[in-house]
């Protein structure tokens, strides 16, 4: 999940406008951006669309982390291909979230002044080539598990983003894999480096769909405007149940000895993450929250001057435009 | 032309492409804005997919069962055949794309020339890379002239770059025995030639964004021969060829 711990705003409107706008999302009709929406809805949708759009900008930073020292010129090709997808998904997006009055600045300001967030799950490091096989199998396959049933979500432009973003992103989920079967089929070395990819990456692809439903106090009122479509332990336990089986084909062992098939529920027990942890990342304390936050407030200083550029040359072109007329 | 001569050819080709597509992609994810991220990678991309050509047809020349990726992954800085220009480090956004327009301008001709070549295979590759790198000339161009001709810094900056890097153009055009080779057997044009053509674009382009090409026609040279590199590649290469050579023989 790309959007973790979004609070739902309570709403305070019109109890006949409110009525007749819930009937609407009841009967599954698409929001569009010049309908009357309650402020709640437009608040936490530009939250959750934004803290979503922020994710696939600072989720190009551990993957690009390995762009330069991919093993073949296919590889670093398939790469940066989807480095570049997600790059798109930011700016798909971003412009879901601009329908909602709020400008890509506005919110490019607030991920850098840090009032915004992104996904923790972007601020672990991404240690060996391996890695790049645990996020596109592990972090992309957790983000298609929530992003799936969000092409159904009740807000028009949401929606249609997250159609062309799934299509994307089962492609990477495939890639992702691929090179865990690679590694997972290759030399002792490279076995190594998938389990310990593996080992890294599991708990906190698990804390991707966010805190335990008991804990998640912000869910009820979204899930009732269909901005939300699952509860976080739903989508976690669908998550589990379907890559067990995945890395038991790759011959890796999943880093909880509690992982077990349940005949009863005929699903898979599992121990949850480390919850302290992921209040911690979410604080700021993750291993590489300073460096990523740093990074993206560098590349926006460094392009500055250019933004600027492009903006006086087109002011030049358009005043000569004028005189010429 | 000798089959070790066409693979010299087929290595500077290649090279070419395949230091500038590395040094494109070292932007990942951190351009000056979301639109350049997304073309920066779009460069490299195809960048990368023509140095798969080329080195995939150089190895097949030289027939001693070298792939693409074992020319690309496991030669050393001396066996690289690019121009100096390419191997140059980015610097700002700036000076990416002045290093990417002077090297689009030159290749631009020069795949329009191959797209004759009297080698199938050259002929073939030429076609398909021409008509991206026609897109990445056209976008070269309008970052020039839009920030030559922008604000007061992007200017002083663009100007910057341009003095820094003219200095690598003139290799491009300096013809040495291979190339007489490529032009006996109808294989590739006279750098020579290309060079006046060159010059008239540029100049073109540099007065729409306002810059001044240097009046020194000083040329550094030694990528193409492989003679003497800067020393910017072998670190670009450490990075780049790492992981072949720490786990040699591993399947990636
Ligand atoms: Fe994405
Ligand atoms: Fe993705």
């Amino acid at each position: 999940m790309y959007a973790q711990m979004i609070k739902s705003e309570a709403t305070k409107e019109d109890p006949e406008k409110l009525a007749a706008f819930q009937a609407r999302i009841d009967a599954d009709d698409k929001i569009e951006p010049k309908d009357w929406m309650p402020l709640g809805y437009r608040k936490t949708l530009v939250r959750q669309i934004g803290q979503h759009a922020h994710s696939e900008i600072v989720g190009q930073l551990p993957e690009g982390n390995w762009v330069t020292r991919a093993p073949t010129l296919e590889r670093k090709a398939i790469l940066l291909a989807k480095v570049q997808d997600e790059a798109g998904h930011g700016l798909y997006l971003y412009c879901a979230a601009e329908t909602l009055g709020v400008s890509r600045d506005e919110l490019t300001e607030d991920l850098l002044s840090g009032k915004m967030k992104y996904s923790s799950i972007f601020n672990y490091p991404t240690l060996t080539w391996a890695d790049m096989g645990a996020v596109g199998w592990l972090v992309d396959g957790a983000a298609i598990m929530n992003q799936v049933p969000l092409q159904r979500t009740s807000y028009g432009p949401y929606a249609r983003a997250m159609v062309r973003i799934c299509k994307e992103e089962s492609f990477h989920q495939r890639q992702g894999y691929d090179i865990m079967m690679k590694m997972a089929n290759g030399t002792s070395a490279q076995k190594r480096m998938a389990q310990d990819a593996l080992n890294r990456f599991w708990y906190p692809a698990l804390m991707m769909f966010g805190p335990s439903d008991k804990d998640s106090v912000h869910s009820e009122q979204s899930m009732a405007w269909k901005i939300k479509m699952n509860t976080n332990d739903e989508l976690r336990q669908k998550f589990v149940d379907q890559t067990v089986p995945q890395a038991e084909y790759l011959g890796l062992t999943v880093p909880d000895p509690a992982v077990k098939w349940n005949d009863k529920t005929k699903r898979y027990d599992f121990s949850e993450p480390d919850w302290d942890e992921f209040f911690d990342v979410i604080k700021g304390n993750g291993p590489c929250n300073t460096e990523r936050l740093a990074a993206r407030n560098r590349a926006w200083d460094d392009g500055a001057w250019v933004r600027d550029g492009f903006l006086a040359h087109a002011r030049k072109k358009a005043a000569r435009r004028m005189a010429a007329e | 032309m000798t089959p070790q001569d066409l693979f010299q050819y087929l290595l500077r080709l290649g090279d070419n492409t395949l230091v500038l597509g590395h040094r494109t992609s070292e932007w990942c994810g951190t351009g000056p804005v979301l639109e350049e991220d997304i073309a920066l990678a779009n460069t490299a991309l195809d960048l990368i997919g023509q140095t798969q050509m080329w080195l995939g047809y150089a190895g097949e020349v030289e027939s001693e069962g070298r792939s693409a990726d074992d020319l690309a992954m496991l030669r050393d800085v001396w066996d690289f055949r690019n121009v100096l220009l390419v191997e140059q480090p980015n610097g700002d956004f700036g000076q990416t794309m002045m290093r990417q327009f002077l090297f689009d301008l030159w290749h631009d001709l020069m795949l329009a020339n191959l797209q004759k070549s009297a080698d199938p295979r050259i002929a073939e590759i030429a076609e398909k890379a021409s008509k991206e790198v026609r897109y990445h000339l056209e976008r070269s161009t309008d970052t020039v002239v839009g920030l030559g001709d922008g604000s007061p810094e992007s200017h002083r900056r663009m100007q910057a770059a341009l003095n820094l890097l003219w200095p690598y153009v003139g290799e491009l055009f300096v013809p040495d025995d291979i190339d007489a080779a490529a032009v006996a057997a109808g294989i590739g044009p006279d750098p020579a030639g290309i060079g006046a053509q060159y010059r008239n674009l540029a100049d073109e382009v540099m007065a729409r964004a306002t810059l001044a090409i240097p009046s020194d026609p000083f040329a550094h040279k030694g990528g193409k021969s492989g003679f003497r590199h800067t020393e910017h590649l072998g670190h670009m290469l450490t990075e780049m060829q790492w992981l072949q050579r720490a786990y040699p023989g591993a399947t990636w």
